[in-house]
């Protein structure tokens, strides 16, 4: 079978959107502070980022508030899910082939 | 093809992402080894100085006879707490990474469940004068504490609670040596753990 690159999904092209979905499937939520500290990311490439996998609609956030501080926390849709999976398979399979 | 080195890299950013963010991965192993040395002290303590030496389930001593051995082992818990959570801290802070974050809390709430029970039957048991249980029920407690919380830090942790949880099993039927074996899980066990730890995850 023909692996195509194309088959490897946009939204994961950059190291820390890959990153953001990695983290995400191990936990059922994090908050952007959590998220920062594993990614070692600064505020406004993070959320830019988040923003990005929220229009593709792999994640999900939740505003609330924690003693009067807004608190947002961020989870994997079941769609977010699936294309990670598919995104590690096709990766899987790219190395496979061509070993 | 350069593309394919790409691509082993990204996996092996999941996988470290994954880990790194599921489980609390900066335990010392150093402070394991201090914790056996606290808990042989505390036993060496209790037995010669105090005499406690409980042969039977139940004792017909009055629980104020042993006040002294639950000060002693309350403290040995309290320094090997104390080390665990400096030691850890430096570990963290050295590495760039917070102590107090999404994994060593989730790695506190798992341990802290089956502890708490365990803490408060053996101090039911205590009160009641079912001394020569306090050991294994201690044990076990422990044992499980530590099965569950492999789960979110090295998993080696899980079989240092199953080996816990046999000598408390083994404590409780032969309540005579009860005493040594409660040495061997807290005190030896974790002295060769630490040092195992400590050298294979080089901390």
């Amino acid at each position: 079978m023909k692996i195509s690159f194309d088959d490897l999904h946009k939204a994961f092209e950059s190291r820390i959107r890959l990153g953001i979905m990695s983290v995400l499937a191990v936990n059922d939520s994090l908050d952007f502070n959590a998220l920062k500290e594993f990614l070692d990311a600064t505020d406004g490439n993070l959320a830019t980022h988040i923003k990005k996998l929220e229009q593709e609609g792999f994640v999900e956030s939740n505003k609330s508030f924690i003693d009067n501080k807004p608190n947002t926390r961020y989870y994997m849709t079941a769609e977010g899910k699936d294309a990670f999976h598919n995104h590690l398979e096709v990766l899987e399979k790219i190395i496979n082939s061509q070993k | 093809m350069s593309k394919k080195q790409d691509h082993i890299q990204d996996i092996a950013e999941i996988r470290s992402m994954m880990e790194r963010s599921s489980k609390f991965l900066s335990l010392s192993g150093l402070s394991g080894v201090l914790a056996g040395f606290y808990a042989l002290t505390g036993v060496y303590l209790a037995y010669s100085l105090y005499g406690f030496r409980p042969t039977e389930i139940i004792t017909n001593k009055q629980a104020s006879d042993f006040s002294e051995v639950v000060v002693i082992a309350l403290l040995v818990l309290i320094l090997a707490i104390g080390t665990a959570v400096t030691f850890s801290y430096r570990r963290a802070t050295s590495k760039g990474e917070k102590i107090w974050n999404s994994t060593s809390r989730r790695l506190l709430v798992n341990v802290s469940v089956p502890l708490v029970a365990g803490a408060g039957l053996a101090l039911v048991l205590f009160s009641k004068g079912f001394v020569g249980l306090i050991p294994s029920i201690t044990l076990l407690f422990y044992g499980l504490a530590l099965f569950t919380g492999g789960s979110f830090t090295f998993n080696e942790i899980k079989f240092l609670g199953v080996i816990q949880i046999l000598l408390g099993l083994i404590a409780a039927y032969f309540v005579e040596y009860a005493l040594i074996f409660w040495a061997v899980g807290f005190g030896f066990t974790h002295i060769i753990y630490g040092i195992y730890i400590h050298i294979r995850h080089k901390q």
